[in-house]
């Protein structure tokens, strides 16, 4: 056994002075570098490239359509494949329509199973909720849609129409709501949760007044992404959404025009046809909904109080 | 209308982890008392049963007495949330509603309690701020964030927004440990001024700011880390500092220990 002591075994070479050697950049590792950053540039561009190459191609082929201001004005309606013009104005409302009634309907439901999840849930139950959601997530918007059309279709005998499209995206926007507002929920710190309690504040009162308002933000911008997400899906609009040439807002009866089923109507057309056209003028419409759509996404949360 | 608060046999858990043992003390009316001890004995533990924000932690519970004014605050019939109405709290990090003007963070507890005549909350806010030393730094920008003040001045808020639904006790889990020495000295004059009409129960790591601003000090300690903690002794702030019964608190104080 030794005794301690305070004297450390010393070594006292180090605390001679030696010369300082910072290095010179070795050849071999400057070498590394590069390789490296070329590696990385290169992996950066192949990302890139189909991307502007899709961006270009759409508006090359669309862009002067949609630079006619009775694009924005007219239906396809009385227009054949072969004659020119009319417009997308169908296809843009039932997408907006669409989108906002599937919004209406998942946002309550999303951030609602969000706030179970974070605020209240434990144990098994909210576990199983939480797979659940995953499960969800992992669900391809073909089988939503097959889903709600066996069941308000097959089962109960209603026609196809515009408002079973927003059940079948419904099924695709909740996970994504619910997820984004878990996040934000749990950024929340606690201890607003706790000034609020000792203040003699109920717990639901709490989560509506201090913690929702502290998320909105964050939650705003995961509903605009989860929105863009779904009013780009096409699946479930083949199948339980026909397509009319015609302005068509009625959700609950006949056939009603959206931008993806727009692009599918003409798709198998001649080349030479003014239709083809048409189908990168939407395409191009769609892609700008979507951009808007994010671009507000971004906005709201660079206001995120979290 | 300050009350009294009793006491006994408190045992408190996390779980099946027992985080306290045996604490029986009485914390007397318009008068500080200030918690003491190394950290994890437990001390910000008791402050928090006292008004049942113990509860709050997932598996947190509680098994004695506390007594305010004779009335048990854990007994069946008792709403916790009537429970923080009357004992409020000052957390360590002050914590303003970030989304809530200064105007809007006072009032909050009013507000959200459903009290709607604005009259009625202008003139609690400003008697709140002036109660807080906060006024003369704030009346001309009542409609700007909260989060917009220094460290001090969101604590003094905090303070504000706590008395603002006039407790009868006010609870300071360590209200100062994250100010600066000047935000500090008003925060403590602060705690002078309120003790005439609130009883005051503090927290501190600070055995000066203890003996600055308390009547009562109480020593709380743990024998080895995983064991529970325990009160070791309670008695005016002059004899625990001067001459204190127990060996404990007497190596505590010198800085012989912990």
């Amino acid at each position: 056994m030794t005794a301690i002591t305070n004297d450390f075994p010393r070594d006292h070479s180090l605390a001679e002075p030696r010369d300082l050697d910072l290095g010179g950049k070795s050849g071999g590792r400057a070498l590394k570098n590069s390789i490296a950053t070329f590696v990385m540039w290169a992996a950066f561009a192949i990302a890139v490239i189909p991307l502007v190459w899709i961006l270009v191609t759409v508006a090359v082929k669309g862009g002067h359509l949609i630079l006619d201001s009775t694009w924005w004005t007219n239906s396809q309606q009385g227009v054949t494949a072969r004659r020119e013009g009319g417009g997308a104005v169908h296809a843009i409302q039932g997408t907006l329509i669409q989108g906002l009634v599937t919004a209406l309907i998942s946002v309550p439901i999303g951030v609602l199973t969000a706030v179970y999840l974070v605020e209240y849930g434990r144990g098994r139950f909210a576990r199983t909720v939480s797979f659940m959601v995953d499960i969800l997530t992992g669900v391809p918007s073909i089988v939503a849609g097959l889903f709600i059309y066996a069941v308000f279709v097959n089962a109960f005998g209603f026609q196809r129409s515009g408002i079973f499209v927003c059940f079948a995206l419904t099924l695709l926007m909740i996970p994504v709501v619910v997820r984004s507002t878990e996040e934000m929920l749990k950024l929340v710190p606690n201890e607003l949760r706790e000034a609020a309690y000792a203040l003699g504040v109920p717990k639901w009162k709490t989560i509506f007044s201090v913690v929702l308002p502290t998320a909105f933000s964050g939650i705003i911008t995961g509903v605009l992404l989860g929105l863009a997400r779904v009013m780009g899906e096409t699946a479930p609009l083949l199948i339980l959404g026909p397509y009319t040439k015609a302005i068509a807002t009625d959700l609950f009866g006949g056939n009603m025009a959206t931008l993806p089923t727009m692009i599918n109507q003409d798709r198998d057309q001649a080349v030479t046809l003014p239709a083809y056209d048409r189908i990168w003028a939407a395409a191009l419409t769609l892609i700008l909904l979507i951009l808007l759509l994010n671009l507000l996404g971004r906005l709201a949360s660079r206001f995120s109080k979290v | 209308m300050a009350k009294r608060i009793d006491v006994s046999d408190l045992d408190i858990f996390y779980g099946n982890f027992k985080a306290v043992e045996g604490v029986s003390m009485s914390i007397e009316p318009r008068a500080v008392t200030a918690f003491i001890g190394p950290s994890g004995c437990g001390k910000s533990t008791v402050l928090r049963t006292l008004n049942r924000m113990h509860e709050v932690i997932p598996g947190g519970r509680v098994e004695g007495k506390v007594l305010l004014d004779g009335q048990d605050l854990y007994a069946k019939d008792v709403d916790p949330v009537g429970v923080r109405r009357t004992v409020g709290m000052v957390f360590q990090r002050p914590n303003p509603f970030p989304t809530m003007t200064i105007r809007d963070n006072v009032a909050a507890g009013l507000k959200l309690n459903g009290v709607k005549n604005k009259a009625r909350l202008d003139e609690v806010v400003e008697k709140s701020l002036k109660g807080a030393n906060l006024w003369n730094e704030v009346k001309d920008r009542l409609d700007k964030p909260g989060a917009g003040l220094s460290g001090g001045q969101q604590q003094r808020l905090c303070i504000a927004r706590a008395i603002a639904v006039e407790p009868q006790v006010l609870l300071m889990d360590e209200p100062c440990s994250a100010l600066d020495p000047i935000s500090t000295l008003a925060i403590e004059d602060l705690i002078n001024d309120l003790k005439e009409r609130y009883t005051i129960v503090i927290v501190t790591h600070n055995m000066q700011q203890a003996a600055r601003v308390s009547d009562q000090t109480a020593f709380f300690n743990l024998k080895a880390t995983g064991q529970p903690g325990k009160l070791v002794e309670i008695d005016s702030t002059s004899r625990i500092f001067n001459n204190p019964s127990e060996k404990a608190t007497e190596d505590y104080i010198s800085g012989r220990f912990g």
